[in-house]
């Protein structure tokens, strides 16, 4: 499966993500220069995490405008997987290939450790490898990873499915208490309609190897790699 | 230009009459304005390191892993493989105190490219950091602006901030301290070194738009040359990460090419200090258009020009004929990029503005010609009080889970969760034990390889006994490394005093300067890098002496290393090292008993290097499972946080010596050389054999296992208590998470 990492100017997980899907998992990967205006022959997009742009504006405003940004909104709209990690995520959503918007963390602060996120749907493409409700541990490392969406396309994301992860304690359940960022109804990470695009804040890119602590980001590129080579 | 140099002028510049005097002798003429202002900047302590060069010129600075000692933009380590790690610490005190959100976090982007410049990637950040009393008013202000300054720009840059140190101590109250350091993973055969060479060879200015931002005698020059109304620019400078970001990966980018002939950054005195320092490196002259800077405002004068300190801007000499070449790669990553300069034979540094010379110096007398004092120094007459302490006269705590409680939630010693959790110290998917532990450690990708990074300083030993104070620090950051299963390779200093003009902070300088010497020597690890930050005083009161060392190990195998944490499947507690008198000058006395006096506790550093060796051949054998230094609040507070494993805590039941000293030195003293480790029963007798082999003493003293930590008779607290006390004490002193 072949992969293409879009370098934002002010990317700085790219690497991480080529890391983990060359060494990790032996795929295809390959840099993608923001003002590239092609993505053929890739199975699958990562937007990275990072801060584009610097997040001068909002963050991932400026990067939604960038070139190759009309052909990840053409790529997911003809299938193709499109993964935001993020400052990825938020870039999704300013192109608006994902509703809601990302806000400042409640508690003002940049914040990083490890969370416990429940898994909530197990049936998307990003998240067959899981379990129902399976609690899994991957670190966040964000400013601005407070989601927010109006309570109509909450309950539309929630009765589709489309609400992938929720923060939780490490026995599942969902609280205030558990809920890093202050996310409304403690939304970690979407799905589009469709189902082939994800954007979440927490990096699973960084739990992939038992030394850096937990591998409970597998499921996320194993669910993606046995769509297409099952 | 016309601008006549009176002694006002002279003083606004920071110079002594006598050093003016020595510029006109040497110049054989007056210099003028511009000229005034470069010898300002190359004189100051800050580049010249007037007060303190004759001192370091004693640093052991060779040693097997060396490749590049001190004089260079960082100092280089050989980590085998054909990859070198350049680090290098830094200060950024003064801004900090003034703005700390852009005083720490240019702090940051400085250190950071001193490390870019040479070729290394960055991998990982440190930071050393001093606040004023608790409860000094502007205390919380301080330390929320210098945390967010310095996540706000190594979050952003992407280099992960993996570890630190956060002190508090009134003498801090006039003038925090913000150390900085950063270390890289360089190819051994791609180096780059500020070094200017071939005459003819174009001089290239990239990065940001030099401004009129922390231009030196901003004041000074504003009165001279203000047309009127013309605004007077902060000295501190403001941080764009999202620049240096651009500027980090492009040059990273132009390094795989053989473009680059030297490369500086423009760090303090900008333009100035690197053009000289490349000149003087490569013995060749350079001249330098000042048209054809790229500025970001109309009608800047060369004075400010040369003078300025904007930042994310870097300076190189680069073969001739490659300009275009060069100017596309930066052009990819939207940087200014010009050809401002050249390289010529011969020894001067030339300033050139409209086609006519306005400053032409030799480039000697700017840099080894600069003045070297040997500044009076004294004893201070308060040493003798501040090191009489009379501990018979301190009554023995009552209750010591109180006691144990209390020292836990003071905020040398408590969870420093709250400012690291504010650092991305994950980013790079490298960090493979996380800040909290002996020191952080890093793999480093495509080999087995890791390294432990740590930074330490007891500043209280320090101001108690310079000398022994610095000698320790040097011992605990290669005790910290040794804890992680890392081998100490160099270090660096940041050395922070008061004012040299004084002295006593003369002598405490001396004093430290030769505590280091002896533990590098005695350690055999040498200094390759460092900075001096002087005149950290205010109101007359200075800083407690803060010689802040930063470290960097190897460890061989990265899967083999340890954290100072216990393991849940238990095993023994033994100690490595001596039990031994360990009061004086302790956190304990202070915490407790509000006393911070005394003689600090004796280091011999042939048993400290017995202790590393048992330690390191422990856990490089598989044998030793976690690893703690005993430092601050001694072995209860070790034994505590050993218990405090964030995968879950771990009881611990332990024995105190038969003999040895009173109960609160045995549990709180602050003996050195000592480290706790456990191990596997099975092993104890391969462990024995190592330690006696190593020289280095070994006692059980106790075995993993339950929910509370037992000590003697002394100490029974549930874990639950001993965790709450210390995770979250420093989150209530600030009122927030």
């Amino acid at each position: 499966m072949k992969f293409g990492i879009i370098v934002f100017p002010g990317s700085n997980c790219d690497h991480d993500c080529y890391h983990a899907v060359k060494h990790v998992f032996g795929q295809e990967a390959e840099y993608v220069w923001h003002k590239s205006t092609s993505l053929e022959g890739f199975d699958c997009v990562i937007l990275p995490g990072g801060f584009s742009y610097g997040d001068y504006l909002r963050t991932g405003a400026i990067a939604s405008f960038s070139p190759v940004m009309n052909e990840v909104v053409s790529f997911a709209k003809n299938g193709g997987l499109v993964m935001g990690i993020c400052n990825g995520f938020q870039i999704l959503t300013e192109a608006g290939l994902l509703p809601g918007v990302l806000m400042r963390n409640k508690g003002l602060k940049f914040i990083c450790e490890h969370t416990r996120l429940r898994v909530e749907n197990n049936e998307s493409r990003f998240t067959s490898r899981y379990s129902g409700g399976q609690v899994v541990d991957i670190p966040i490392a964000h400013a601005d990873g407070n989601y927010y969406a109006d309570s109509e396309t909450v309950a539309r994301l929630e009765g589709e499915g489309r609400i992938a992860f929720r923060y939780s304690t490490s026995d599942g359940s969902v609280s205030v208490a558990a809920n890093p960022n202050g996310s409304i109804s403690s939304i970690a990470g979407i799905l589009n309609e469709k189902g082939n695009v994800l954007g979440m804040m927490p990096h699973p890119e960084r739990a992939l190897e038992g030394e850096l602590g937990s591998l409970d980001g597998r499921g996320v590129f194993e669910s993606i790699l046995g769509r297409v080579m099952p | 230009m016309m601008t006549r140099i009176t002694e006002e002028v002279v003083r606004e510049h920071g110079l002594s009459p006598d050093e003016y005097q020595r510029i006109v002798a040497s110049l054989g003429r007056e210099p003028n304005l511009l000229e005034l202002g470069i010898f300002s900047v190359m004189w100051s302590e800050h580049c010249s390191y007037k007060s303190s060069r004759k001192h370091l010129r004693g640093f052991p600075t060779k040693g097997e892993f060396v490749l590049q000692g001190p004089g260079e933009n960082a100092g280089i380590v050989d980590i085998g493989g054909g990859l070198a790690v350049a680090f290098k610490m830094e200060s950024h005190n003064h801004p900090s105190f003034i703005e700390p959100y852009q005083g720490a976090a240019t702090g940051v982007g400085g250190i950071l490219r001193d490390i870019f410049t040479m070729g290394a990637r960055p991998v990982a950040s440190l930071n050393l950091l001093r606040f004023g009393a608790p409860d000094n008013p502007r205390t919380r202000f301080l330390v929320d602006g210098v945390v967010s300054g310095i996540a706000g720009y190594g979050n952003c840059i992407g280099v992960p901030t993996v570890g630190g140190e956060a002190r508090f101590d009134p003498s801090y109250n006039g003038n925090c301290l913000v150390n900085v350091m950063t270390a890289g993973v360089v190819k051994k055969d791609r180096i780059f070194r500020g070094k200017a060479s071939g005459a003819g060879n174009p001089v290239m200015y990239v990065g940001s738009k030099t401004g009129r931002d922390g231009i030196h005698g901003a004041t000074m020059a504003s009165d001279v040359f203000g047309e009127g109304g013309e605004e007077r620019r902060p000295t501190v400078q403001v941080g764009d990460p999202f620049a240096e970001k651009l500027l980090l990966e492009a040059c990273l980018e132009l390094f795989r090419t053989d473009y680059v002939v030297g490369i500086q950054d423009m760090g303090a005195a900008g333009l100035t200090s690197s053009s000289v320092e490349m000149a003087s490196r490569g013995a060749v002259g350079i001249e330098l258009d000042m048209d054809r800077v790229p500025r970001r405002e109309e009608g800047m004068t060369p004075y400010e020009i040369m003078l300025s300190e904007s930042q994310e801007r870097m300076l190189m000499v680069v073969r001739k004929g490659a300009e275009d070449a060069v100017k596309e790669i930066f052009s990819k990553w939207d940087l200014d990029c010009e050809v401002i300069g050249r390289v010529f034979d011969g020894n001067v540094i030339r300033i050139v503005e409209g086609g006519k010379t306005v400053a032409e110096i030799p480039v000697p007398l700017l840099t080894d010609d600069a003045p070297v004092y040997d500044r009076p120094s004294k004893r201070p007459a308060w040493q003798d009080e501040i090191n009489s302490l009379d501990v018979s006269s301190v009554p023995e705590p009552s209750d010591y889970n109180a006691s144990l409680l209390k020292l836990l939630s003071s905020l040398d010693i408590a969870s420093k969760q709250w400012i690291y959790r504010q650092f991305d110290h994950m980013v790079r998917t490298d960090t493979v034990v996380l800040p909290g532990s002996d020191s952080a450690v890093v793999r480093i990708k495509g080999t087995d390889k890791a390294l432990a990074l740590t930074v330490d300083c007891n500043s209280r030993y320090c101001h108690l006994d310079p000398r022994g104070g610095a000698r320790a620090a040097v011992a605990e950051a290669a005790r910290n490394l040794v804890s992680s299963g890392a081998r100490p390779m160099a270090l660096t200093d940041c050395l922070n005093f008061g004012n040299p003009e004084r002295p006593e902070v003369m002598w405490q300088i001396k004093e430290a300067i030769e505590g280091i010497k002896e533990a590098c020597l005695a350690l055999e690890i040498p200094v390759v890098s460092g900075n001096v930050s002087l005149y950290n005083e205010t109101s007359g009161v200075s800083v407690h002496p803060t010689p802040a060392i930063g470290m960097v190990g190897l460890i061989e195998k990265a899967a083999c290393h340890t954290r100072q944490w216990f393991l849940a499947d238990g095993g023994i507690i033994a100690l490595l090292g001596n039990d031994g008198p360990g009061l004086g000058g302790s956190e304990y006395l202070r915490a407790i008993h509000g006393i911070a006096k005394g003689a600090p506790p004796e280091l011999d550093l042939f048993l400290e290097k017995a202790v590393h060796q048992a330690c390191l051949q422990g856990i490089r054998a598989g044998i030793i499972s976690s690893a703690h230094d005993v430092s601050d609040g001694g072995l209860a507070v070790a034994l505590a946080e050993a218990c405090l494993n964030p995968d879950g805590p771990v009881g611990a039941e332990v024995e105190l010596g038969a003999e040895g000293p009173r109960a609160d030195d045995a549990l709180f003293g602050e003996a050195q050389s000592r480290i706790v480790v456990s191990l596997a029963e099975d092993d104890l007798d391969r462990m024995r054999e190592i330690a006696e082999k190593a020289g280095a003493p070994f006692r059980v003293i106790g075995r993993v296992g339950g929910a509370s930590l037992k000590i003697g008779k002394f100490i029974d607290m549930a874990l639950d208590s001993v965790r709450d006390a210390w995770s979250g004490a420093f989150e209530k002193f600030m009122g927030s998470r």
